[in-house]
């Protein structure tokens, strides 16, 4: 039983990851872009969700759409402003650029919401377990993984589905030929980008109640996002989603079982899978 | 000797002559300066900003004149790092000629202007850092915050004697957590009780969960916590989503988890937590109703204990200029200070002459829904508690 209890934990722990992490895995993966401010649109959702249940009394369920359409939002004129002039520019500069903007979220979020723990008031359907063949399940976390499993199927549809999806491949593995089909690259680049930081918003939000909330938040969960995205590989998003379930699961499951060696788990995990596979799990062999 | 030691001995030597002349220089002076160094920016702000306003305060209910000098506060930022720390109580010592540094968020920041205490012959007043070395390690310093021991024995012990006999703890692994964790074994195993599960958490940790689960299933009556402040919240929230509350484990600990500032936000799952702390918003006394009603007033939020911390520090400033009969140097103003006792907004709290470390009550307190609003309620107390972590020497 409690090895159940362990295994839905480490799921939910997972599917979270995932959430919060897939915009990541697109613009590294898909545009070649190193976008390590992605904490702070996952931040940007949670506040704004914190402010609109708390303050303004709007339902936790109408506030997480809010959540993920403003941070999309904020994404979408960072990339029209700021973010599209890096693109052609080396890591160092992506790198370079993006922390710098880490730090400036960070204070700007300190200077207005201030810098203790925000929490979400969470409806009271929500909180507490409840009893499922003598199997203790946590509703919240239920609810991340109903939430994050739908949104990991409709992500994998529209990718190989439809015809954005279709454009989106083409223009990343090659802007030139694509933009010659008449494709308009710069666009569906900064659909994609908007869509990514939408998701990281709405996991922000979703994860506020598990990982906390503070200003803090991009920098300390940087190391999160990048341990998915490199151990699942950048090529697609079935990769770090794997990624992110085996990292969950051992994560939960090493504190649960050793916890002394807790902390280590994760990191260890991620070294003997880049020995065995340096490109990720599910990278591309060659070197584009 | 490579640059940086060089310069830390030119330094050095510059603060010991400054030493040598503060005697002159602050007779010479009308004012008597303040330094104040805390966190007011970064993860600690919060505690930086409570000190700050508490000051604040004081200064506009009872003037910023004593004994005919005129109080000013130089406000620095240190974030909290003792680097910033060591370099800004050296420019408040040597540009700004302050006469006394006073503030210090963490343990780190106190002990690394403790030196340059000693060598300015300055006063050191600690009103945050709580572990128990710090008074020791210069004879200028004197604190008005608390020690983690004394909170941590007292929980210890009250526990052992109500009833509660297997206790899983579940600190944060970092220095403080590890003297909480100590002080509290030490005292709830010599009054019988046992320890049945013992997990030291990752600082930087996002998630509760599987710790929680392992505490659930060893069965104890209690659960003892300590996390830094801000992780208390999400501790309390997950550990009612895993129904803890409902299988009757109580949660304890030291009182700093449950801070005033943060305990309100942390919602109903809080409720029932039984913590030993200095200092509770909901503290019986006419004072500390004008204090609490005041502190609301000015700047819109609860005090908590580092705020009530700050009052005191600044108290005991304009009180041993007021007993040094306005000398303000060093060796003066420390010995009017010893021994120095006053009612605060806490309760009774006197300054040792001994180890310069705050003797005052603990009390017992549980939390509570008081107009919609919790409160961490007081229901029993432990007199004139000095710092345990000295006392055993």
């Amino acid at each position: 039983m409690t090895l159940l209890t362990i295994l839905f934990d480490g799921v939910a722990y997972g599917m979270l990851l995932f959430v919060l992490a897939c915009g990541l895995a697109v613009t590294l993966g898909l545009m070649n872009f190193v976008n390590l401010a992605h904490g702070a649109f996952a931040m940007t959702g949670g506040y704004v969700c914190a402010v609109l249940v708390n303050r303004s009394g709007l339902p936790f369920f109408a506030a997480l759409p809010i959540a993920f359409l403003v941070s999309a939002a904020v994404g979408a004129l960072l990339e029209r402003t700021l973010y599209r002039h890096l693109y052609a520019r080396s890591h160092l500069d992506q790198v370079l650029f993006t922390i710098g903007l880490v730090f400036m979220s960070v204070t700007a979020t300190d200077y207005f919401m201030g810098s203790s723990q925000t929490f979400i008031k969470l409806p009271d359907y929500l909180q507490g377990q409840i009893d499922i063949f003598g199997l203790g399940v946590g509703r919240y976390r239920l609810m991340i993984i109903v939430i994050c499993g739908l949104l990991t199927i409709a992500l994998q549809m529209i990718l190989s589905k439809t015809r954005f999806g279709s454009r989106l491949r083409a223009a990343v593995d090659d802007p030139r030929a694509a933009s010659g089909l008449g494709i308009n690259v710069p666009q569906v680049f900064a659909l994609t980008f908007a869509f990514g930081c939408g998701l990281a918003g709405m996991g922000g939000a979703l994860g506020a109640e598990i990982l906390g909330l503070d200003p803090y938040f991009p920098l300390k969960f940087m190391i999160y996002f990048l341990i998915v995205v490199t151990v699942g590989g950048s090529s697609s998003i079935t990769g770090p989603f794997l990624a992110s379930l085996l990292l969950g699961i051992g994560d939960v499951a090493g504190k649960y079982y050793v916890p002394k060696l807790g902390a280590f788990v994760i990191y260890t995990m991620m070294i003997v899978i880049l020995i065995w596979r340096p490109n990720g799990l599910f990278g591309r062999t060659n070197a584009r | 000797m490579s640059i940086r030691t060089r310069m830390m001995w030119q330094a050095a030597a510059g603060v010991a002559l400054l030493g040598g002349f503060a005697l002159t220089a602050a007779q010479a002076q009308e004012s008597v300066k303040i330094g104040l160094i805390v966190p007011m920016t970064g993860g600690q702000a919060s505690t930086g900003q409570q000190i700050n306003n508490a000051i604040k305060l004081y200064m506009q209910k009872n003037g910023d004149t004593v004994a005919g000098k005129k109080i000013e506060i130089i406000l620095k930022d240190d974030a909290a790092l003792p680097d910033n720390t060591k370099r800004l109580a050296q420019e408040l010592i040597v540009n700004d000629k302050v006469n006394v540094i006073a503030g210090f968020g963490v343990t780190p920041a106190a002990l690394a202007a403790a030196p340059l205490a000693t060598q300015a012959k300055i006063p050191e007043v600690v009103m945050a850092a709580g572990t128990s070395i710090i008074t020791e390690r210069s004879p200028y310093i004197v604190r008005t915050s608390f020690t983690l021991a004394q909170s941590s024995t007292i929980i210890g012990d009250w526990a052992a004697k109500n009833g509660i006999k297997k206790v899983a703890t579940l600190t944060s692994d970092y220095a403080p957590g590890n003297d909480a964790l100590n002080f509290f074994k030490e005292h709830f195993t010599a009054g019988g009780g046992q320890i049945v599960e013992e997990v030291k958490v990752p600082l930087a940790n996002p998630d509760f969960a599987p710790f929680l689960q392992r505490m659930k299933d060893s069965k104890p009556d209690a659960v003892f916590v300590f996390v830094p402040a801000g992780q208390g919240g999400n501790f309390m929230k997950q550990y009612a989503e895993r129904g803890l509350d409902k299988s009757g484990i109580k949660v304890i600990g030291p009182g700093d988890v449950m801070d005033d500032d943060l305990l309100n936000n942390m919602g109903d799952a809080a409720l029932g937590a039984v913590t030993a702390h200095l200092y509770s918003a909901a503290h019986p006394s006419a004072m500390n109703k004008e204090f609490v009603a005041s502190y609301k007033k000015a700047f819109g939020s609860r005090p908590g204990f580092m705020a009530v911390s700050g009052y005191d520090g600044i108290h005991l400033i304009y009180e041993a200029i007021k007993k040094s009969g306005g000398k303000v140097d060093g060796d003066s103003l420390i010995a009017a200070m010893k021994g120095m006792a006053w009612e605060s907004p806490r309760g009774p709290i006197s300054i040792d002459p001994e180890t310069r470390d705050i003797v005052q009550n603990i009390y017992i307190r549980e939390v509570k829904k008081v107009d919609g609003e919790l409160y961490n309620i007081e229901f029993a107390t432990f007199e004139n508690v000095k710092d345990p972590g000295k006392t055993k020497k």
